[in-house]
């Protein structure tokens, strides 16, 4: 790595940075300014001013709002968010012991989704305008612009409801078998991947095909070589970079999809804490799982950012 | 819709911009317009928006009237769709839920896009004036920036938890979470037009500004922004219909076909028409923008900014 490059990478992880300190300041200024706050929401509308105040001071809502941040954002990177309101126990417990659920669910999901989205992709894009690559451009388009519930749907209806092979919910706490396992996760993971599968397949059709159009492809042509050799060996390694970075920003998908997809199939992970954080306003839990569900995000868009940036052959020396 | 376009064409001797309109716009549109998969979209969003207006009046039940004696009970000649777990008419609730779905998606998706081609024409003017327009670019810019990095499913949740869920805090939320995308294209587009010779001639005649972004910029990208719009529409139905079905969008007793997919998720179980009805029918919404969508052209652009 030269120190073009090395500048560059430092400069977009700065500015990732700074955009999440931003973001991080978007979620407490929607989450803590409401005119009632969380104290006169716990005790409900017979509380006495007295009792209010007190209870107020002991969350500490007496503080101004700025300083409240600061409070705020420097237990964030102790790894202390806080309390929860509905059960008085420790933030980073609560998130301690979905998260893990989460992120195997996510990276399952990635492990079915990357090789055959890339798959699909390429072989679209090799295959440009024959029938199989209108199919796949078709279903993609259906698999983005329908819910996910309806995805979820129509697994359950098929693999439940008439095949029986499935059970209808996820329960992950009764695995002892590779087919416990494969039961629990079928479902959620065949869900997820639909939509994520249609977006990376797309982006990896575009960013070979953006290579192929390129003038040393045509050079290789030229020169006699096979059509699969010419994918394999001169557009593919040029093109491991545009990739990547389609992977990464297609694998953010997975931060809105386990959302519904943890609560159809009632998944204990971080988005059924985080809704259930939601449906009691327990303001610091909803506080932590978003700016967790926004770091992730971040982290993949910085990925994506640094492969093109990395792969850019004019930086290298 | 067809006749809306329009005005992307030039009048008179005004010039195209090169880049998006290199031959003459109508030989260009003409076929694009009548190809059938186009017209299916454009059918099915036509039915879709009549039924936003005259839905309820045209529904054979009131919404919640209990009418079977069935709970998820099968299609029949009486309820074409079934019934649900009260025994209530899903085709009714179906058409008075059109207003909700289709209503608040689209009210907030004109608020995202009308906020966001505000902002990003004053971007946009701004970055091509002085030093400090070009900071007041810089700063709406760096702005929207955080505001795309909040995945818009968590945005609308801490935003739900926040304020509680009402209709007008959909609308705000989903302009709210759309209006950096559209930002984003508005001022890529308009620095693009703004470059081009025919707005330089515009400002050697010493036009103002406002002319320059009314009558030579913004008619020079309405085709995109129209493409852009439809997609966002999209997605803004997606995500409210995802928050209803989370029980955090509209609220009982009213329901847009998110709550109906939600509170008949039991009938899944039997395989009534209940829980897929609903659902089929955002999905024939949604298709059917996109097909309109893709018939217009200039998908690219909208892939290609990643938005």
């Amino acid at each position: 790595m030269n120190s073009t490059l090395a500048r560059l990478v430092v400069k977009r992880l700065g500015s990732g940075a700074l955009t999440l300190l931003i973001v991080s300041l978007v979620v407490f200024t929607i989450t803590a300014l409401l005119p009632g706050d969380a104290a006169q929401a716990l005790l409900g509308q017979e509380a006495t001013p007295e009792t209010v105040a007190a209870l107020r001071a002991q969350f500490g809502l007496d503080q101004p709002a700025y300083f409240r941040y600061f409070q705020w954002l420097g237990g964030l990177l102790i790894g202390d968010p806080g309390t929860s309101l509905a059960n008085g126990m420790a933030v980073a417990d609560l998130i301690g012991g979905r998260l893990p659920n989460t992120l195997k669910l996510a990276a399952i999901a990635a492990l079915v989704a990357v090789p055959l989205a890339l798959t699909i992709g390429i072989l679209s894009a090799m295959f440009r305008g024959s029938l199989f690559d209108r199919t796949m451009n078709t279903a993609a388009v259906a698999a983005v612009s329908v819910p996910e519930f309806l995805i979820a749907s129509l697994a359950v209806l098929l693999f439940a409801v008439h095949l029986q092979w499935l059970p209808a919910l996820s329960h992950v706490s009764e695995i002892n078998s590779f087919s416990d396992f494969l039961r629990a996760y079928t479902m959620p993971v065949l869900t997820l991947c639909c939509g994520l599968v249609a977006q990376m397949a797309r982006m990896t059709r575009a960013a070979v095909i953006d290579q192929l159009s390129s003038p040393y492809v045509e050079m290789a042509m030229l020169k006699g070589a096979r059509p699969i050799r010419v994918v394999l060996t001169h557009a593919l390694p040029n093109a491991v970079g545009p990739i990547a970075n389609a992977v990464a920003l297609s694998l953010s998908y997975l931060l809105g999809g386990v959302i519904i997809v943890e609560s159809i199939f009632h998944y204990p992970g971080i988005a059924t804490l985080m809704l259930d954080a939601v449906a009691t306003r327990d303001m610091p839990l909803v506080q932590a799982c978003a700016m967790l569900f926004c770091l992730g995000y971040m982290m993949l868009v910085l990925v994506a950012d640094v492969s093109a940036i990395v792969s850019n052959p004019r930086l290298r020396k | 819709m067809t006749s809306s376009i329009t005005p992307a064409a030039p009048e008179g001797g005004r010039p195209i911009a090169p880049s998006m309109n290199v031959q003459p716009p109508k030989q260009r549109r003409r076929p694009r317009m009548l190809s059938i998969t186009g017209l299916i979209g454009l059918a099915i969003v036509g039915f879709w928006l009549v039924m936003a207006v005259a839905g309820p009046s045209v529904a054979p039940h009131p919404a919640n009237a209990l009418v079977s004696d069935d709970s998820f009970g099968p299609m029949s000649s009486a309820f074409p769709l079934g019934s649900d777990y009260l025994g209530r008419d899903i085709l009714s609730r179906i058409l008075h839920g059109a207003p909700y779905t289709i209503g608040v998606a689209l009210a907030g998706t004109v608020c995202a896009c009308l906020l966001g081609t505000v902002l990003g024409l004053t971007g946009a003017a701004a970055g091509t004036g002085g030093k400090a327009g070009h900071w007041v670019d810089e700063v709406l810019s760096r702005a929207m920036d955080a505001l795309i990095s909040i995945p818009n499913k968590l945005f609308a949740l801490i935003m739900v938890a926040s304020f509680g869920s009402s209709v007008p805090l959909l609308i705000l939320t989903a302009a709210l979470a759309y209006m950096p995308g559209s930002y984003r294209i508005v001022r890529s587009l308009a620095v693009n037009v703004m470059t081009l010779d025919f707005i330089q001639a515009a400002r050697a005649r010493g036009e103002g500004m406002a002319y320059i972004i009314f009558i030579e910029v913004l008619p020079n990208m309405f085709r995109p922004a129209l493409t852009d719009f439809g997609m966002r529409f999209v997605y803004v139905v997606l995500l409210l219909a995802a928050m209803s079905f989370l029980g955090l969008g509209v609220q009982p007793p009213d329901a847009d076909w998110g709550s109906l997919v939600r509170e008949n998720i039991l009938a899944l179980g039997e395989g009534a028409p209940a829980v897929l009805a609903p659902a089929v029918a955002i999905a024939t919404l949604t298709i059917g923008v996109t097909l309109l969508i893709d018939s217009l052209g200039g998908r690219g652009k909208r892939e290609k900014d990643g938005v």
